[in-house]
């Protein structure tokens, strides 16, 4: 059993395809681990029951030819999943059953994954650190009392600490990528439209994305192939030639241009994040790639203006819950105190921030200081991008400012809670591809990641890049189970 | 700048969130730090830039008005807080 879980997804894939092992034992291990995992609280909804009896059908006439051939995959609480409690971690939305499926999780299915449960998240996906959730706080399998980073945090806890051989989650402004970094496990956000935004419970839509979460690059490569599908249902989908994306994985990149911006140099970041990048620099010498010095000037404007745009995008989302038609209601004396109680008893600390912030920043009077201001910062934040890849294939950073911390560490100062995503941000601002792959660990033993960002829709060229380099960098997570009960 | 008690109570008013004295009074501190840090927008001369609203760029399809889902009345009533089966109920709105 404990060989099952120390497989990569697509190691599982072949085992199945060759009939080495079949879907139940599978899912059946994972399910014995995660009932001792429990203390690292990653689940918010677990499906057992139903993934067994599914393991048992796939077994018995299942398709082989599926990329996903009867492997149980655990999924972020923010998809909705058809008759499954969705809560997108918050007490707002806690007795919430869809009646449908997102287009991405269907497509998991559709390629014969099985679903194990749900996943948490920092509430609405607003956090980067797993502490807004209704549902408790997710440890991180890195260390005790450390934090797996966010939004993202259960799906990346769960998978650091083999719950699951692969999940996926969604990434507004880093919520892939640092929980990626910050738990030693690769984390690809694609370029926005890439994969459908129907069916996920939406947080800032002209920056919300799906992706995949995995152990490997090719896993990532693997689940890109599964979830990155034109959707009509998803009006800013975009309609573009996707790859082959796992069967074109080449570890040459010998003549690929690689941009090193200068302004992610920031103060105060610790020596052994810059000796990472270094090494990485180096790394990215030796496999033959051409190491470019190229600036992106408006960077540090990037943090202040994501915090106009998401909340101001996440306050008209959000405008939904008011206890009529689903989710938590707090009763009043008349429609309008419903609604206030309903909202400000469903709603945690963090989101109502967020609202307020939105809510301001687009009301009357404001709108052009503050909603207008930051989508003109947004627009020089891309134009500093668009200039680099004239001369550049791609641009390696840091993933993280700084590793794992512990929880309750940043709780207090949301402004510091916010400086974790200072290099993921940029990216969703101008919709574009990265990918953080695990680099080393620092002297607490936690991992630390590498930022990849790539050109719009050229996933490969991203996938190619951090896969030659995962080769020789041969990261080893390590962890010692001691959370296992 | 800054944002006052009275503004805080303005904006909880306007997002449909009840708020006590003691939550706009830390509403009121945790705001106006966030407003500090992203008035350094300011020094960016954005006269002559376009504002970017949408990173796809493509105008939206259209499509035709079609009911694709029918008969989900029940489905879409189960989700309903209150346990009619019929309708969503809300506190009465007229008198």
């Amino acid at each position: 059993m404990s060989d099952i879980i120390n497989l990569t997804l697509s190691a599982l894939v072949n085992k199945i395809k060759k009939k080495e092992l079949s879907s139940q034992e599978i899912t059946s291990a994972y399910i014995a681990r995660a009932e001792k995992s429990k203390d690292l609280n990653t689940y918010i909804t677990t499906d057992f029951d139903n993934a067994i009896e599914k393991a048992k059908k796939f077994d018995e006439k299942g398709n082989f030819d599926y990329k996903l051939p009867g492997v149980p995959i655990a999924v972020k609480d923010l998809f909705c999943t058809n008759n499954l409690k969705t809560t997108a971690g918050s007490k707002i939305l806690s007795n919430f059953i869809p009646s449908y499926e997102s287009t991405v999780t269907q497509h998991l299915w559709d390629e014969g994954a099985i679903l194990l449960g749900k996943l948490n998240c920092d509430e609405f996906a607003m956090g980067s650190s797993n502490e807004t959730s209704f549902f408790g706080n997710v440890e991180s399998p890195v260390g005790k009392k450390v934090v797996p980073g966010g939004s993202s945090g259960g799906s990346a806890s769960a998978l650091a600490a083999k719950l699951t051989p692969t999940t996926i989650g969604t990434d507004t402004g880093g919520s892939i990528r640092q929980p990626a970094s910050f738990t030693g496990t690769v984390g690809l956000k694609p370029t926005y439209g890439s994969c459908s935004r129907y069916g996920i419970v939406a947080f800032a839509s002209s920056l919300d994305q799906a992706g995949p979460m995995t152990q490997d690059v090719s896993d990532a490569a693997l689940m890109l192939d599964v979830i990155s599908k034109y959707d009509s249902k998803d009006s800013t989908s975009v309609n573009f030639k996707r790859g082959d994306y796992f069967k074109s994985l080449s570890s040459n990149i010998k003549g690929k241009k690689i941009g090193i911006p200068k302004e992610y140099r920031v103060d105060g970041m610790p020596k052994e994040i810059e000796s990472f990048w270094q090494d990485g620099i180096t790394l990215l010498k030796k496999l033959g790639a051409k190491i470019i010095d190229i600036s992106l000037p408006h960077t540090k404007f990037a943090l202040p203006a994501y915090y106009i745009v998401a909340p101001a995008e996440a306050s008209s989302n959000l405008a939904r819950y008011d206890g009529v038609k689903y989710g938590y209601r707090s009763e009043g004396e008349n429609l309008i105190s419903m609604y206030e109680n309903t909202r400000s008893e469903g709603f945690g600390d963090e989101v109502k921030r967020r609202i307020m912030i939105g809510t301001y920043v687009l009301s009357s009077g404001y709108y052009d200081a503050y909603y207008l201001k930051a989508q003109k910062i947004r627009r020089l934040i891309k134009n500093d991008f668009d200039d680099a890849y004239k001369s550049v294939d791609a641009i390696l950073t840091p993933s993280t400012p700084n590793s794992a911390f512990k929880i309750g560490d940043k709780t207090d100062d949301p402004v510091s809670m916010y400086l974790n995503d200072i290099f993921t941000v940029p990216v969703n601002l101008s919709g574009l591809p990265a990918i953080s792959i695990p680099a080393g660990k620092d002297k607490n033993n936690y991992p630390l990641g590498l930022q990849i960002i790539g050109k719009a829709f050229e996933e490969q060229n991203l996938l190619d890049i951090s896969y030659s380099m995962e080769k020789e960098l041969s990261f080893k997570n390590n962890l010692q189970d001691w959370w296992i009960k | 700048m800054s944002i006052d008690l009275k503004t805080i109570k303005h904006i909880a008013k306007l997002s449909r969130i009840s708020i006590d004295d003691k939550k706009a009074k830390e509403l009121e501190k945790d705001l106006n730090s966030i407003f500090e840090f992203i008035e350094a927008l300011n020094k960016v001369d954005t006269q002559k830039v376009d504002p970017l609203t949408s990173i796809a760029e493509t105008s939206l399809k259209l499509r035709g008005d079609e009911v694709k889902t029918k008969n989900i009345r029940e489905q879409i009533l189960k989700n309903s807080p209150n346990e009619n089966k019929d309708f969503f109920v809300v506190p009465k709105v007229v008198e």
